[in-house]
């Protein structure tokens, strides 16, 4: 399920549509996949609140966003150019790579609240590829 | 049982108050076939599925999508006794269909973003709490019967 250069360009071109909006749409992804699978709280027992809009929900959304922002711009080795983060969740933070597929789904339905009519099935497609790409490289030093 | 607040069903109702059935179903249908390529195994006798906009354009997927939403629709009717409700639909796609279960979440996925798409910011946090746990109830219970 690699990434085609089609799949690649679309990531690029939504990625462009999004810059601005990154810490916005962040929030949004991360605050709907706290509410609709609430075992993904577990993470953040340290935080204050979990709701949307707070301050803590706030800059997670931001720091997801920036490390998703580095991963476009390294879609043609996403191994090498997430290494450090990977180790970051194999050892330290150590997330349940399940984990990636629900934030991933979050981030989907932003973008389709957002894009309506040009996220299309086939930009679909190619975001949930690049998605599912992310997630493996970032699970890459699990084991 | 499956507890319901009152603003879960007024949620779950709403929705599908407003929703245009063949739309829906079309679109949600025809996304998953698209995005999972590998549930188009079900659907061999469905005609030209060669790529995206044969897919979109194909009448017998736009009429199996409605049927879907039709079946959602019962979930809706039955909201205290999904399990039961779909006790049959379940042995039907468990004995004769022979879907792999994990293929309801794809298709529930893209319905669910399928419907943002649809309502917008009116897709809130709470509405999509309330609707996302609709479809893990009908999921499951879809799921149920197999053996």
């Amino acid at each position: 399920m690699s990434l085609t250069p089609k799949d690649k360009a679309t990531v690029k071109l939504f990625w462009g549509k999004m810059s601005g909006k990154s810490e916005l749409i962040g929030a949004d992804a991360l605050s709907r996949m706290l509410a609709v699978y609430p075992q993904t709280k577990i993470y953040f027992s340290h935080w204050k609140s979990c709701s949307p809009g707070s301050p803590e929900v706030k800059k997670h959304g931001k720091t997801i966003m920036m490390g998703i922002g580095e991963a476009v711009t390294k879609m043609d080795d996403l191994e090498r150019g997430l290494l450090t983060l990977s180790e970051l969740h194999a050892f330290k933070l150590r997330v349940d790579p399940t984990n990636f597929k629900l934030l991933s789904l979050n981030i989907l339905v932003v973008m389709a609240i957002m894009f309506p009519l040009d996220f299309t099935p086939m930009a679909h497609l190619a975001v949930d590829k690049f998605l599912c790409a992310l997630a493996l490289a970032l699970s890459e030093k699990y084991r | 049982m499956v507890e319901w607040t009152d603003s879960e069903r007024a949620i779950i109702n709403s929705i599908f108050s407003t929703l245009d059935y063949e739309e829906i179903g079309r679109k949600s249908l025809c996304r998953c076939l698209i995005v999972y390529p590998w549930t188009q195994r079900y659907f061999g006798a469905f005609g030209n599925l060669y790529n995206a906009e044969t897919i979109m354009a194909n009448p017998l997927i736009a009429a199996h999508g409605t049927k879907i939403l039709h079946g959602l629709d019962r979930a809706l009717k039955n909201m205290d006794d999904i399990k039961n409700t779909y006790a049959e639909l379940s042995l039907l796609h468990s004995d004769k269909l022979h879907v792999d279960p994990d293929n309801f979440r794809l298709l529930a996925d893209c319905l669910t973003v399928v419907i943002a798409a649809k309502m917008g910011t009116g897709f809130t946090v709470e509405t999509q709490v309330a609707w996302q746990k609709f479809l893990s109830v009908v999921v499951s219970a879809l799921g149920r019967q197999y053996h």
